[in-house]
């Protein structure tokens, strides 16, 4: 081969070279680009003090209730459609005694999320209102519904972006509990 | 029915374009007419099935056929007809559609304008064109059907992404898809090229019309985008570097370096490797950057739905076409011959540096935009590549070229002197001087490297005129002389000028709203008011309104300068009903100097509303320079040498010397 058809030869093997990576893009295991890992995993959770949703017969909570217990907080609104997909996830998680379940209610009506709840039941110990999003901005929170795993001690160790699908509950969550409970007991 | 006889056409052109794509290629071959003809009229039919199929599903948007799962989620009745319509091609199955329509229209517009080439060169290009869309058909009818019936029609649809519920992004997708498709064109005449091993100068000819056509759409898409991202997403931007900005910008930037290379094939005959080689690769990226887009390989504002198994087939469709053609040409490309070396000091080297730069240029976008990929496969973790890295390097890459494009518009072919080119242009730099002198005394030092950038700008436009000017001996012959010339200047001269000084608009606008632009940002409720720079916005009220299929808060602002309003400005925050999905209406008063622009943000706990104004100076040469670029690309479309329907080859036009100084012009 002379050096003018090993330079033309280029192209292709460079062309090559890039379908790998897109090949390995796509079909690499577990592989989501729009997933953006949080910063706040392994962080203590941010400060802030919400507000109860009125009528719902819950209190609002702080950073200071998230102390003493393995907590799970959910993201919820009840304009949101997959909220409503996965509610019957956190009712599962509402019924444990090893947890306790928040809700931060994001961007809602109070009315239209009372509604929400009566109509669907209210699975959450303690419901915060947030009502201009400013405490889920902190949490590091760009969609709804989002749902944290804190530790004992309130540091954030598992985020779950969007909502939980059927199988997501035992793939991620339970798992993360059993870890922190056995983290506990030694 | 109308699904039915939708797909059934679809089915129809897949099964034309398999024909269209072998028998011609064929009969080219052993040289049997019959099996030749088979690819004109293979490309006709194509259209005819394709149009039949695309009208078919604009039918069910039009009259909200919620059968059609398509419809269902791409549309809703309360919509107005123009957004049912681009809802069509709003999402995957529907622009793809579009992309196969548009693709048949170039078919057909060589099957019709095209007829007066060589036979086997016309022959192949279509058969070429033809197996192209048998890739793309096959893609559409065994992933992405766009006439699946749903089994229980729902009663209304889920609506269109408000976001694209615009007009500017109602004409966006089809004009970038001329482009970006218009390219194939190119494409199959480089591919066909490479079949028969040659390369003359008539081909650059044949191929150059094609390749502009490509070009001025390509240029309008992205400008309506960028003009789209400006004013409806309300942060005040053009540019963002986004993938899907970056490559649609990438077939752009080996558009323009080809239409530059074809011109040295044309005049030179040379260059001729370098040249197929460009055509190859702006087709091949715009189809990367289609399989970008619906991958889901990059993250992006613009991805559509994310699904692995069309992933997969697109990267199987790119290996076939990008793969097998530039196996084509490492195998044909070593025997094409080449006429001659030249000197670097000549247009034809001018020429080649302006290559040079804009693939250059091409290669760090592409790097930038594919650096995550390539880092997270290393395990890198993720990583975004935003404007920084952009400026640091295709910036600084461009510059050179804004400084010598004048000069080597210039420079004669065969052997130029750069020192008596210089002497020509001492007009434009003096004219150059002086407007930069004025310029800094008016708005006074402020962004040093703006200056700069300024600095070569005006030198570029001054520099074009002056060219110009000598062309037609401005000054230097009696008036009536001067008008002779000027009428009888070709029209590539005249797209050239306007192109250039297109150019130089563009850069102005971008530098100018990128370095002057100012920014305040204050929580208002009515009766308040905002300053910035010698402005003021008053908050005057807010009432909410009700539009067919969303619910707005208007605001009414009055843009007061010196004590004495000078415009009403009525920004609005819209929630479109059925996705409950919030939009900002940004509020612009656009002037020549530049655009006073309002945004309307949240309302706070208080009540107040979060208001964002802008000052962008010059913003709007941006697209004003975009028409220019593209009236630049018409101008030199009508040029009657190089016009769609060019005769025959007159092979006798390889000796440049002979040449009057008019033609010697792109």
């Amino acid at each position: 081969m002379t050096t003018r058809q090993v330079l033309l030869l280029l192209p292709l093997l460079g062309v090559a070279v890039l379908f790998g990576y897109f090949f390995w893009g796509l079909t690499a295991e577990g592989r989501d680009p729009n997933k953006i890992p949080s910063v706040l995993i392994n962080k203590p959770a941010p400060d802030f003090d919400l507000p109860p949703l009125k009528g719902a017969g819950v209190p609002g909570f702080s950073r200071a209730d998230l102390s003493g217990t393995i907590s799970v907080v959910n993201v919820f609104a009840s304009w949101c459609v997959p909220c409503l997909a996965e509610h019957p996830f956190m009712v599962k998680l509402g019924q444990r005694d090893d947890l306790v379940l928040y809700g931060i209610n994001y961007r809602d009506a109070p009315l239209d999320a009372l509604k929400w709840l009566s109509k669907n039941g209210n699975p959450y110990a303690r419901i915060g209102v947030d009502s201009n999003s400013r405490v889920s901005i902190n949490w590091g929170v760009y969609g709804v519904p989002e749902t944290f795993v804190l530790d004992k001690t309130a540091r954030i160790r598992y985020k779950h972006t969007g909502p939980l699908n059927p199988g997501d509950l035992e793939k991620f969550i339970i798992p993360v509990i059993e870890t922190l409970k056995a983290e506990e007991g030694s | 029915m109308i699904a039915e006889i939708g797909l059934f056409a679809l089915i129809i052109a897949l099964i034309i374009a398999l024909l269209q794509g072998s028998l011609p290629l064929w009969g080219a071959a052993c040289g049997d007419r019959r099996l030749m003809g088979v690819a004109p009229v293979g490309a006709w039919l194509q259209l005819g099935a394709l149009g039949l199929a695309f009208a078919m599903l604009t039918t069910a948007y039009v009259v909200s056929d919620f059968t059609v799962l398509n419809v269902v989620e791409n549309s809703h009745s309360a919509k107005p007809l123009l957004y049912k319509i681009s809802g069509v091609w709003g999402n995957h199955e529907g622009s793809m559609l579009l992309w196969v329509l548009v693709l048949a229209l170039f078919g057909a517009a060589v099957a019709w304008f095209g007829s007066d080439l060589p036979r086997r060169l016309y022959t192949r290009v279509l058969s070429v064109q033809g197996l192209i869309s048998l890739g793309f058909l096959s893609f559409i009818v065994l992933t992405s059907n766009p006439f699946i019936r749903v089994p229980r029609p729902p009663l209304d649809g889920t609506d269109l992404n408000p976001l694209l519920q615009d007009p500017g992004l109602a004409f966006h997708p089809p004009m970038l898809y001329l482009g970006y498709v218009g390219l194939s064109v190119a494409f199959s005449f480089a591919i066909a090229a490479l079949i028969e091993g040659r390369v003359d100068s008539a081909w650059a000819r044949w191929v150059r019309p094609w390749t502009l056509m490509a070009w001025i759409f390509l240029t309008g898409g992205i400008a309506l985008g960028s003009w789209w991202a400006y004013y409806e997403l309300g942060w005040g931007g053009w540019w963002f570097w986004d993938p899907v900005e970056n490559v649609s910008f990438m077939p752009w930037l080996m558009a323009t370096a080809l239409l530059h290379s074809s011109i040295v094939v044309e005049k030179r005959d040379s260059l001729k490797v370098w040249t197929i080689l460009l055509a190859i690769l702006a087709f091949s990226l715009s189809l990367i950057g289609t399989f970008i887009v619906r991958s889901g390989l990059l993250s992006s504002v613009h991805a559509f739905a994310v699904n692995p198994q069309r992933g997969i087939f697109i990267l199987f469709l790119l290996a076939v076409t990008v793969g097998g053609s530039l196996a084509l040409f490492a195998w044909r490309a070593p025997d094409l011959k080449n006429g001659g070396l030249f000197a670097p000091i000549s247009r034809e080297g001018g020429l080649l540096l302006n290559n040079l730069i804009l693939s250059t240029a091409t290669a760090t976008v592409f790097l930038g935009t594919l650096y995550p990929l390539f880092l997270e496969a290393f395990g890198g973790g993720r990583v975004s590549v935003g404007p920084p890295f952009y400026n640091a390097t295709f910036v600084p890459l461009m510059l050179p070229l804004l400084a010598v494009v004048c000069v080597g518009a210039m420079m004669p072919w065969k052997r130029g002197d750069i020192l008596a080119v210089l002497g020509r242009l001492k007009a434009a730099g003096l004219v150059t001087f002086v407007a930069v002198l004025v310029g800094l005394f008016l708005s006074g030092v402020r962004e040093i490297y703006a200056v700069f950038g300024l600095i070569l700008v005006a030198w570029l436009f001054f520099g074009t005129l002056a060219e110009w000017a000598e062309r037609i001996k401005l000054f230097a012959a009696p008036p009536a002389t001067v008008w002779q010339r000027m009428v009888k200047l070709p029209g590539s001269v005249w797209g050239m000028t306007l192109a250039h000084l297109g150019l130089a608009v563009v850069v102005a606008g971008m530098i100018g709203s990128t370095a002057w632009k100012e920014e305040a940002v204050a929580s208002m409720t009515p009766g308040q008011s905002l300053t910035l720079g010698e402005k003021t916005y008053l908050f005057k009220e807010i009432e909410q309104i009700e539009g067919p299929n969303y619910q707005s808060a208007q605001a009414r602002f009055d843009l007061i300068k010196d004590g004495v309003v000078i415009a009403e400005l009525t920004p609005e925050k819209r929630v479109y009903t059925v996705q409950a999905m919030p939009t900002t209406e940004a509020a612009i008063r656009s002037r020549f100097w530049g655009d006073d622009y309002l945004a309307l943000g949240d309302q706070d706990d208080t009540g107040a509303w979060v208001v964002r104004v802008y000052r962008e100076p010059l913003v709007q040469w941006i697209w004003i320079g975009c028409l220019l670029l593209m009236t630049g690309g018409l101008c030199s479309l009508m040029d009657r040498r190089i016009r769609l329907g060019a005769p025959a080859a007159k092979t006798g036009r390889k000796t440049p010397a002979k040449t009057t100084p008019q033609e010697l012009l792109p």
